[in-house]
């Protein structure tokens, strides 16, 4: 490779400098003001490194010392609940209709995959009201299960999206190998296909998982007490109530943050992978 | 083609076996039925009688969430859409929102990409850190900017005041086009790098030899982006436009969060129109109305770049 002039290394540099920098200000902003005393926050002119600094706040989520507290702490938790259930189910159900779609030629295959990717764009809310309705008669509101159940339904499209590409991308031979030496199809699956793809998998499941965590409309309307509120609810009804208290819905924030964050940052490179997956193919 | 050596019987076996495969090829429609139904009773059985409903519903005067018998009205609550002047300035609104926003983040979002993609030390930090707003969760993005934003005590005020951009604080959520302006700051640094990574991942596919024989040809880095980059990356960027499009059309999150539509409804977004219109005013058929009216417009909105990236693949 020729190497690139000095002034566009400079210019790569500062451009590199600068992203860093609007990427991380806003959010180091949040983690200041999570540790921030009160005073600290609402002092004019601002001061950027807080006087009094502490972790009270993080250490009264964790022994629920206040209301608010003990919300955050319940609402990480159904959160955490629901968005692995969620995607444990999503998965086991998509793996074998991605497997199909992948594999078998059969009628109205083109038209499914279709509906399927329909359902994936509905704006949530055109669904909303009768699911309400549906939830109240099964008493299934203000339940992890309620959740689990609407959730399932988006992340089952994204299942058999990106795990449809990716047993795509396995050599058809191997399975014909294993056939011949007596398995079934749903044993290629499981004891060929499945152990090959575990870049896949776990790609869709961090996804999904991230999906679920993310979510807020339906949570908002389905969830009503620490039962199941999910934590995008808690903060947000803590930022309506208590606009001021920044410190506290910081605290939220940050530790909201944590679960997609460390998965955005460990695992990278298959959620590249699962993103784009499809995409590139077009 | 598999070799088959082996004993006898096993051949024999395998022989069956690939009989039996060589029919469920013929016919696999069974078969794939079987494999579907999980998913197809998962999502489908979530997804498609309430929009049935939804569809119903907008047909009738529905105005409480308690079962019972309401008016078939027909049309009548989408000829009220196209008379609620609220409704149009909305969906009006988020297209403006939506395109602007989008232009931002494929723009902003190929220069980091193609960032990314360079040679540098501490690539790797600097992919890792970018990521982060991403990452955030969008309930939480919005109550940091929130925050940042505060008219009294926010984080954008103190800097500007502190290096003298602006002598004194301003109300950046206080009138309605700035508000949605602000908002949208807000959506461009949550989404550019969720455009820059399928950036990156387009650009990782471009051959070095392409950039290299552009080079011994003579043109330059710029010649080069526009010649040999931009043309490749063409697909993965309309992809891109659509998955921001249907996410600026459902928009409803940060706005609830940040601003709840207002001040004076100047940031109010189609969707959370609906959702105001369905659950504050308890008006269930017109808000169905709304709701069927956004999924249309998504589906065509969609359907239309889908035939652009048709058109760019055969090119």
């Amino acid at each position: 490779m020729l190497r690139p002039p000095k002034s566009q290394q400079v210019a790569v540099y500062g451009f590199a400098v600068l992203a860093v920098a609007i990427a991380l200000a806003p959010f180091a902003w949040m983690v200041i003001s999570s540790v921030a005393s009160p005073a600290d926050l609402l002092k004019r002119p601002l001061h950027w490194i807080p006087d009094h600094a502490s972790l009270s706040r993080y250490r009264a989520v964790a022994s629920g010392s206040s209301d608010a507290a003990q919300t955050f702490g319940a609402a990480f938790v159904n959160s955490l609940v629901v968005a692995a259930v969620s995607v444990v189910i999503s998965l086991a159900a998509g793996i074998f209709g991605a497997y199909a779609f992948a594999r078998l030629r059969f009628r109205f295959r083109r038209s499914i995959m279709l509906l399927f990717l329909v359902t994936y764009m509905l704006p949530p809310i055109s669904i909303l009201i009768p699911l309400y309705l549906i939830e109240a008669r099964l008493q299934l509101l203000d339940t992890r299960a309620g959740l689990v159940l609407v959730y399932v339904s988006f992340i089952t499209p994204f299942v058999l999206w990106v795990m449809g590409n990716y047993f795509q991308s396995i050599p058809e031979d191997l399975e014909d190998a294993g056939r011949i030496d007596g398995l079934s199809r749903v044993g290629v699956l499981f004891r060929i296909v499945l152990p090959l793809s575990v870049p896949g998998l776990l790609s869709t499941a961090l996804l999904g998982f991230l999906l679920a965590w993310d979510e807020f409309l339906y949570a908002l309307i389905f969830t009503d007490t620490d039962a199941s509120k999910t934590i995008p609810v808690a903060i947000a009804e803590f930022t309506g109530r208590h606009a001021v208290d920044f410190g506290m819905i910081a605290t939220g924030g940050v530790l909201a943050s944590i679960p997609p964050v460390i998965i955005a940052l460990l695992f990278q490179r298959y959620i590249v992978g699962g993103l784009t997956a499809g995409a590139l193919k077009g | 083609m598999v070799v088959r050596t082996v004993s006898v019987s096993r051949s024999r076996l395998a022989e069956r076996l690939s009989n039996r495969f060589d029919r469920l090829r013929r016919a696999p429609g069974s078969l794939a039925l079987v494999l579907l139904l999980p998913s197809l009773v998962l999502v489908f059985g979530v997804v498609l009688y309430p929009l049935v409903r939804t569809l119903l519903t907008s047909l009738h005067d529905v105005n409480s969430a308690m079962p019972g018998a309401y008016p078939f009205v027909g049309a009548h609550n989408y000829l009220e859409l196209v008379k609620d002047a609220e409704f149009r300035s909305s969906l009006l609104r988020t297209a403006y929102f939506t395109f602007v926003t989008t232009a931002f983040e494929l723009t902003f979002g190929i220069l980091l990409g193609v960032l990314l993609n360079a040679n540098f030390h501490g690539r790797a930090v600097v992919r890792a850190v970018v990521i982060i707003p991403w990452a955030v969760p969008t309930v939480v993005s919005g109550a940091l900017w929130r925050w940042i934003f505060n008219g009294n005590y926010g984080a954008l005020n103190a800097a500007l005041t502190q290096t003298h951009l602006i002598g004194q604080y301003k109300q950046w959520l206080g009138t309605p086009w700035l508000a949605l302006h602000m908002i949208m700051v807000e959506d461009v640094w949550k989404f550019t790098p969720f455009v820059a990574l399928f950036v990156l991942a387009g650009l990782q596919t471009i051959p070095d030899e392409l950039h290299e024989a552009g080079m011994v040809d003579g043109a330059g880095t710029v010649r080069r982006f526009f010649a040999i980059t931009l043309p490749l990356l063409a697909p993965v960027i309309l992809v891109t436009a659509v998955l921001r499009t249907i996410d600026g059309f459902r928009l409803f999150d940060i706005i609830y969060v940040m601003t709840r539509g207002g001040p004076a409804s100047g940031t109010e977004t189609a969707a959370f129109y609906t959702y105001v219109r369905a659950f504050s005013d308890q008006s269930f058929g017109l808000g169905s109305a709304l709701a069927i009216t956004l999924t249309a417009v998504i589906l065509v909105v969609t359907v239309v770049y889908m035939r652009a990236i048709r058109v760019s693949e055969v090119d």
